[in-house]
């Protein structure tokens, strides 16, 4: 028998940890007025996870963990005969493309993210259905459900805390016109670097946030930090709307956002009157 | 507004900051750490995650510089800052013959970004064992159609001049190809 709810009168860290006490197989589909999820379990294990809306076959989450490059991916998915993600586990391991610890660690850091993204929702409705397991072909991990619960309600107050400082992700950022004497010792990690050459009025942090493959909870933290760092801070974004350079195509459904300014011969001209009266 | 990006590169301890201080209206935000490694001992701190500096030119319109990390282990973030680029300055320590090399992996990596135009600058002419703009270009096997310019990053004229040729040669680029 299905069990039923919703995540109002029963919590994502009640409803965890009822699966895991019970040593539950099956699969819990959420659903909220924004989001839709598929959470598998093998007795009381999570062991898949994927969120609607987001490609979780084996080649997209290497690729967005950065363990292939784009073109190595369109050759992937142009190949037809690759259905099985076992099957091309094998086959890029074998070539030396990644390792078995890159696909496991990928397909865990994956589920993970999705299922921290449930302790985020206040509301929905779930439903799990006994026996019923991923998708065939696709490539499964055993994760405890008491470090996910952990980690989920330790997110869940961060979650908020940053909802509280940051509640509105279609502002845009900027860089502030006299940085704070700290900044001498910050060091950026990759993924705020990422923010960081986006940083422009034209964009808003939604659009850097999906043009980045980043979720909500990873572009407020970043942007939480920059803007503690006294980096930049918050301007209302400018109308315009902006393209992306030639050749370089948004990823889809995402709005497009500014990665190189249209410079044209007038602009350079300014610069250079500019530059020569300083 | 528009904002208008220009990347400083080159090797380790070339003068990368010392170039955008000399010219930024701001404060550089440099994000210095302390060295690690034995060879990278010339100075006392090196840049791990950026610099950068700003120009004002109106309301409507800022340059910004970004200064890169100079040491290969921070390459990661060659690419990310290069994305929007309007053109790069490879500042080279004229008088280190031993980074040259490093100078010239540099500008290959930087010209497999994005085909914007670039110019040299001879960094440290002031001192006397500098090695002239002309025998650099030979050293670096620059391309005779890119400018290797003289350079003291510690003089804002100097600097003014090496930013203003890369603009100049940006036009003509935008020239050549009808903009």
């Amino acid at each position: 028998m299905a069990l039923k709810g919703n995540l109002q009168d029963f919590s994502a860290t009640q409803l965890l940890h009822l699966i895991n006490l019970a040593r539950k197989t099956g699969t819990l589909a959420v659903e909220t007025p924004q989001d839709q999820a598929r959470f598998c379990f093998r007795e009381g294990k999570l062991i898949y996870a994927s969120l609607d809306g987001q490609d979780d076959r084996l080649v997209s989450i290497l690729q967005r963990a950065g363990k292939i490059t784009e073109e190595l991916a369109r050759t992937i998915r142009a190949r037809s005969d690759i259905k099985d993600d076992r099957e091309l586990g094998v086959l890029l391991s074998n070539a030396g493309y990644v390792t078995q610890k890159d696909i496991l660690d990928s397909v865990r850091n994956y589920v993970l993210e999705v299922v921290y993204k449930l302790f985020t929702w206040p509301e929905g409705t779930f439903r799990f259905e006994p026996n019923v397991l991923p998708v065939e072909g696709r490539i499964t991990v055993s994760i405890d459900l008491e470090n996910v619960i952990m980690e989920g309600s330790r997110r869940l107050r961060e979650w908020e805390r940053l909802q509280e400082e940051l509640p509105n992700l279609d502002m845009a950022l900027r860089f502030t016109d006299r940085p704070d004497a700290r900044l001498r010792t910050i060091n950026l990690t990759v993924e705020e670097w990422r923010v960081v050459s986006f940083i422009n009025p034209r964009n808003t942090i939604r659009q850097i946030a999906q043009y980045n493959h980043m979720s909500d909870f990873q572009i407020r933290r970043i942007v939480y930090g920059l803007l503690q760092a006294g980096l930049v801070e918050l301007v209302p974004p400018e109308g315009a709307e902006v393209k992306p350079p030639p050749g370089v195509p948004a990823p889809v459904g995402v709005p497009p956002i500014q990665r190189r300014p249209a410079v044209k011969r007038s602009i350079v001209q300014r610069l250079i009157d500019r530059i020569r009266e300083l | 507004m528009q904002i208008v990006k220009m990347v400083v590169t080159g090797p380790f301890a070339a003068g990368k900051t010392q170039f955008i201080r000399s010219i930024s209206e701001i404060d550089v935000v440099a994000t210095e750490a302390k060295i690690s490694r034995p060879e990278e001992r010339i100075k006392e701190e090196t840049t791990v995650a950026m610099d950068f500096g700003r120009i004002t030119v109106d309301d409507d319109l800022v340059l910004y510089l970004f200064g890169t990390p100079g040491q290969r282990r921070f390459e990661f973030m060659w690419e990310i800052l290069s994305e929007g680029m309007l053109g790069f300055v490879v500042v080279v320590d004229s008088t280190r013959p031993e980074t040259f090399r490093e100078a010239r992996l540099i500008l290959d990596t930087f010209r497999t970004y994005a085909p914007t135009p670039y110019v040299v600058a001879a960094n440290k002419q002031d001192m006397e064992d500098a090695w002239s703009p002309e025998d650099l270009r030979i050293a670096l096997r620059i391309d005779p159609a890119v400018k290797v310019l003289p350079c003291v990053a510690t003089d804002k004229e100097s600097v003014k001049n090496v930013l203003l040729e890369l603009l100049y040669s940006i036009l003509e680029t935008m020239d050549g190809e009808g903009e």
